[in-house]
């Protein structure tokens, strides 16, 4: 890992916002863009001040160490803070949609951002296709024709239709837990989500079940915006377009975005010496 | 990084113009469908809270009307001396239930000593073994809680007072056992519960280090358990405190302050029950009073189990 640190105008190549610093200008590309975002719960600040875009299309990694508020930020964008305690503060946009605005509900903006998590949560009373088509039924999906034609889509972009063609009707817990992992994917995707955030989405499966999952991240950022948190500094120079760095800021309690880049730039040469200390695993 | 190489991808359409078209429609059918039923299932949701509001407010009706009537009636009836001093009798105003309490804590303390240990040592069975034998005791528990207090009442008669039995005439010990089996399933049920929450790991931790199964029990299971068995325990206590029909059988009740559990004794569900059931005002005030007496036992007794296993869950963290 080179310490070197190069000019990054000319290392973004998708012509994107190659910014490295937070406070990155709002961008015409930005799917999701997060402007002076504060997390806390009760009195405790957990993430403070972050500046981020998730271009669309692409798949930007948020990276870090454990408890620095990379996931706490991932939820911020769908709401899921809204029922875990958290007080968010300061903007979040989804395409035009404006996150924490009064007359936003929050269910609608869950219906264009889905959402994958670290353990596979296939709902357990449910076969493989109610799981798939779980939320287009519970948004007033009715049609039948709708619903087969959502499934069999979703399952192909998850890579599973092949596998469960024929035992749809099954129970989702039967299959294994990288199985899971992409049914939880196909759930996700059937409703056609602008963005999809993915919270250490491998972090229970074996390395097998993980290279299928990356492959479908690269596969799937065709249609969808990905954000992606991961512990994997190996997935995130695999999969991601764009990687976000966070760290605790000086007062040990706090996590806050060091430094945002393509990916190449932020593993290669990045800008901020704790970025670099943390990507050359001198610490963490 | 474009993404288009996808090899186990199989099946995956090729023609990206005509898919990406599919996708759209179909994310612009659902985003309709959202918005069209968001108004329908928010007014949904509504509904079900207030139904859940309605149905709390309607459960708790009868528990403030009955502690907000039995406090008014009784207080009227408490004074110092009621606590001090032991009845007078029928006709002669004055007089006091301590002979009740007193008999109340002796009989309750002794079906403790005797359901606590086997209960918990039962629940350790349950936790420990799944066979056939395990299940058998788990039904029979299930089927414990739920037979009559009145039945456990007569079954200890036959067994300690009645004659020809072990102890042949009535007295507190008799109470005691009679309580004790009925508190028996509510323990072991309670037991398990709380033993069930120590994780399986901390178990297998405990044996890796080559500890002995009996010292992981104690000092990792039981350790774990504490807070959730003193709450069970308590709970118990607090359920079998204000039963009367067992004691109707074996305790007959005494006027007298009694402390020798062979002999019978008074109870505060006695007092209520003999005294509630005569047609002399000073009768009902004395049933009211005791009544509330021993509301306000419960009460406490549940803050304790709450105040307790809140300390103790503190401490295991």
């Amino acid at each position: 890992m080179t310490i070197e640190i190069t000019s990054n105008v000319e290392t973004s190549p998708g012509g994107s916002p190659g910014q490295s610093t937070p406070g990155a200008s709002p961008s015409p590309t930005a799917a999701v863009s997060l402007r002076g975002v504060n997390v806390s719960f009760g009195k405790h600040r957990v993430v403070r001040d972050v500046n981020l875009d998730l271009v669309r299309n692409r798949v930007t990694a948020l990276v870090g160490p454990s408890g620095c508020g990379k996931t706490t930020i991932l939820r911020a964008i769908n709401r899921l803070h809204d029922d875990s305690g958290g007080k968010v503060t300061g903007q979040v946009l989804v395409g035009d949609l404006d996150v924490y605005a009064r007359d936003t509900q929050a269910e609608l903006v869950r219906s264009r951002v889905g959402m994958v998590f670290q353990r596979p949560n296939p709902f357990p009373t449910m076969s493989i296709f109610d799981n798939v088509v779980a939320g287009l039924r519970l948004n007033g999906v009715r049609s039948k024709t709708v619903l087969r034609e959502a499934a069999e889509s979703a399952l192909h972009h998850a890579a599973l239709w092949d596998l469960v063609k024929d035992r749809l009707h099954s129970p989702a817990v039967r299959l294994s837990g990288g199985q899971q992992q992409r049914l939880c994917i196909a759930r996700a995707l059937a409703v056609e989500p602008e963005v999809l955030l993915m919270d250490e989405p491998c972090s229970a499966l074996d390395p097998i079940a993980t290279a299928k999952i990356e492959e479908l991240i690269t596969h799937l950022a065709t249609d969808v915006t990905i954000g992606l948190v991961t512990h994997n500094m190996f997935q995130a120079t695999r999969v991601s377009d764009y990687t976000a760095f966070f760290l605790l800021g000086d007062d040990r309690a706090t996590g806050e975005l060091v430094e945002y880049g393509d990916t190449k730039t932020i593993f290669e040469s990045p800008h901020d010496p704790r970025t670099r200390a943390y990507v050359s695993g001198e610490v963490g | 990084m474009s993404a288009t190489v996808f090899p186990g991808g199989a099946g995956i359409p090729s023609d990206s113009g005509a898919l990406a078209d599919a996708i759209g429609a179909r994310r612009e059918l659902v985003r309709q469908s959202a918005r069209r039923s968001l108004g329908r299932r928010r007014l949904v949701g509504r509904i079900a809270i207030g139904l859940c509001v309605v149905a709390v407010a309607i459960s708790l009706a009868p528990l403030v009307a009955l502690v907000a009537y039995t406090t008014s009636r009784g207080v009227k009836a408490l004074s110092w001396s009621f606590l001090t001093h032991i009845p007078t009798p029928p006709g002669i105003p004055g007089g006091g239930i301590s002979s009740a309490i007193v008999g109340s804590l002796i009989i309750i303390g002794l079906a403790v000593v005797m359901a606590v240990p086997i209960g918990t040592m039962c629940a350790l069975f349950l936790v420990e073994r799944r066979g056939r034998l395990a299940g058998a005791l788990r039904f029979a528990a299930d089927v414990l809680t739920g037979v009559p207090s009145i039945a456990l009442g007569i079954f200890a008669y036959a067994v300690l007072v009645g004659p020809g039995s072990l102890i042949g005439h009535f007295s507190g010990l008799a109470g005691s056992f009679a309580l004790a089996v009925l508190m028996l399933p509510i323990v072991v049920r309670a037991s398990e519960a709380a033993m069930r929450t120590v994780p399986r790991d901390l178990w297998e931790a405990g044996l890796a280090l080559g500890v002995r199964r009996s010292r992981v029990v104690r000092s990792v299971v039981l350790r774990g358990a504490l807070p959730g068995l003193v709450t069970g325990n308590l709970l118990a206590v607090a359920r079998a405190v204000g039963e009367t029909a067992p004691l109707l059988f074996t305790v007959l009740g005494s006027t007298l302050l009694a402390t020798n559990p062979l002999q019978p004794m008074g109870a505060l569900s006695l007092t209520i029950y003999s005294n509630g059931t005569q047609p002399y005002p000073a009768a009902q005030e004395i049933a009211w009073g005791t009544a509330f007496v021993l509301l306000v036992l419960v009460l406490a007794l549940s803050v304790v189990a709450r105040v307790v296993s809140a300390r103790l869950n503190r401490q295991a963290r």
